[in-house]
């Protein structure tokens, strides 16, 4: 009685699974099918230029040769990874790279929050606005205009701030051949270039301050900086928190076209950095197979960064990008 | 004493804002008056944010270079054309990701979020470019950069908050999904598609490392290339320039200073009205972000 029915059972089963798997399938396709055809070129687009090139990282692992192809050239393990360590210019690339990032870090990150700060402060609203218009403006320039700024600004034939410091009697220093002062230079037009832009994630977290507390603070007769280093500096924490995250663990990914855009060779000993060295080496010179290694040893060296830095914040202040 | 340190407060508040204001105004300024100011002024050093001896020769000699409208004309279509491609490719795509119903939608989130931490960097996508046969074309201006992840989670986060209601009224007059998102969602997101259009539009106009890497003729090259090679290259743009005054490197600077007034001037002149968009679209970033 029981085999027969647990028979039954299977029997039943049998007849009726496979059908009715496919019937699913079906029915899935047919509810998706639509949102599937809508995100599709999405998907296209991320398969062949995002995810294409990082299996075309296999080339670090070959001596790849234009003519044979990536499958054909053949394969010569670590060689160029050992050949990055080894060389010479290691050091100081990493080191340049690192400290220009550190730099960016160190002095562009507060820039925006001391201005937004401030101009929560204003009390006059169209004075705000002015400010703001104006300060997220050099934003929206291209990197190739700010450099050619900064270069014919400093320039030592008839740059602007040459010739002002000519009116106090200094000068004519020639800026951009200084390799002590590239690291400076660049920071100075980062923080010029973005300081209004990054204000923006500051302001909106202080929308979201109650209004209250700054009346509780008025009644215990609290003076304007402490209202600041009380109310204002504690509302808006959770959003410094993520952007220092951020920002730390993107210290090595610098913007390649700025300093590409900047640099010149008489200042390569502390403005070449990775990106540029890469472009040089693998772009202009053609070593593909080094370039990539190189970038692809760096793309490792920053996700360490970032997720470190992740895990450390996670256990200090609970808050997390994921 | 508490009114007194108030007033200083706001003093010095005050004063630190309108140093931001100048210190951001005052290059564009300075630019612009060298560029209209006679050349002997220019030789002298003696123009701060006014022009001296007001005359328009350099414009004359900038916009006399073909050169010059060539590179308009290219950042214009690839501008343009960029701009639509990613509009598209990033709206569909977002509104399929919003759409909690979606079967397999996790795995494309993840597929997506991990590009923003790791990519296969410059060479290897320069390589695959190339084998798409895209390198001096106008397509690889546009298609490598079609999506940015952080526009597409933007415009994700923009359709999540569309009521529901509004979908399933859809779906009662018979549409189907892509229905759903021409006749209702597209129509409702207008302010959304004008921020989004705006980012990628600038970041078409502005972009040097895309022509840099895919370009190989001068006759594709864009505003931002010209200009590097005109303006940092030092190259001057015609002969005649170095035939004007007697100091020719500080000629050849207001020649600088206007060639980069008539580049960015569409951004400048634009910028005031359109700005709200590009704050609004920030703003949205910031709370979800």
């Amino acid at each position: 009685m029981a085999d027969a029915s647990v028979t039954q059972r299977t029997l039943h089963k049998e007849a009726h699974r496979p059908p009715r798997r496919k019937s699913r399938l079906i029915r899935t396709w047919n509810r998706n099918k639509a949102l599937w055809l809508l995100f599709l070129p999405c998907l296209l687009y991320y398969l062949i230029f995002r995810y294409a090139p990082m299996f075309g990282l296999v080339i670090t692992f070959k001596d790849y040769n234009l003519f044979k192809g990536i499958w054909a050239s053949d394969w010569v393990g670590f060689k160029y990874y050992r050949m990055f360590l080894e060389n010479p210019d290691f050091w100081p690339l990493m080191k340049n790279t690192f400290l220009l990032g550190l730099y960016k870090l160190v002095f562009g990150f507060p820039a925006p929050i001391l201005l937004a700060i401030l101009l929560n402060e204003v009390r006059k609203a169209a004075f705000k606005r002015f400010v703001q218009t104006v300060s997220y403006l050099p934003h929206f320039i291209s990197n190739v205009i700010v450099a050619s700024m900064v270069i014919m600004f400093l320039s030592p034939t008839g740059g602007l701030i040459n010739n002002l410091l000519a009116g106090i009697g200094i000068g004519p220093i020639n800026f951009m051949n200084e390799p002590g002062l590239f690291r400076g230079i660049y920071v100075l037009s980062e923080i010029w270039q973005h300081i209004g832009w990054e204000t923006i994630i500051y302001l909106a977290a202080l929308t979201a301050i109650d209004p209250q507390l700054y009346e509780a603070a008025d009644m215990d007769g609290a003076s304007r900086l402490r209202k600041i280093w009380h109310v204002t500096l504690p509302g808006i924490s959770p959003a410094i928190v993520i952007t220092l995250i951020l920002n730390i663990g993107k210290v090595l990914e610098i913007g390649f076209e700025k300093v590409f855009l900047m640099q010149n060779p008489a200042i390569y000993d502390t403005a070449d950095i990775i990106s540029t060295y890469v472009y040089r080496v693998g772009m202009v010179q053609g070593n593909f197979s080094y370039g990539a290694s190189i970038d692809l040893f760096m793309g490792v060296i920053s996700l360490i960064f970032i997720y470190t830095a992740n895990w450390l914040s996670r256990r200090l202040s609970e808050t997390s990008l994921w | 004493m508490n009114s007194l340190r108030f007033s200083w407060f706001n003093v010095v508040a005050s004063l630190i804002l309108l140093f931001v204001v100048v210190v951001t105004l005052y290059p564009f300024l300075h630019m612009l008056a060298v560029s209209l100011s006679s050349n002997v002024n220019v030789i002298q050093n003696n123009i701060s944010f006014w022009p001296k001896g007001f005359n328009l020769s350099m414009y004359k000699l900038v916009l006399g270079d073909p050169q010059i409208w060539t590179a308009y004309r290219n950042t214009i279509i690839y501008t343009v054309l960029g701009t639509l491609i990613s509009l598209v490719v990033t709206s569909t795509g977002a509104y399929a990701l919003s759409r909690k119903d979606m079967a397999l939608r996790n795995s494309f989130t993840v597929l997506i979020v991990i590009t923003m931490f790791f990519s296969g960097g410059m060479i290897p996508t320069f390589l695959v470019v190339r084998s798409l046969n895209l390198v001096d074309t106008v397509w690889g201006m546009v298609l490598p950069g079609a999506v940015s992840t952080w526009n597409l989670i933007l415009m994700r986060t923009f359709f999540s908050g569309i009521p529901k209601e509004l979908e399933e009224s859809g779906r009662m007059d018979g549409l189907n999904d892509i229905g759903i998102f021409i006749r209702i969602i597209v129509p409702l997101s207008k302010a959304s598609f004008a921020t989004i259009a705006l980012f990628y539009a600038v970041g078409m106009w502005n972009n040097f490392i895309f022509p840099l890497l895919y370009l190989r003729s001068p006759d594709l090259f864009p505003l931002q290339v010209l200009l590097r090679n005109l303006v940092l290259a030092g190259s001057a743009s015609s002969g005649d320039v170095t035939s004007i005054g007697g100091d020719n490197l500080v000629v050849e600077e207001s020649l600088k200073y206007a060639t980069i007034m008539v580049s960015t001037l569409p951004i400048l002149v634009i910028y005031p009205f359109v700005q709200k968009y590009f704050v609004k679209g920030a703003m949205v970033g910031a709370v979800k972000g």
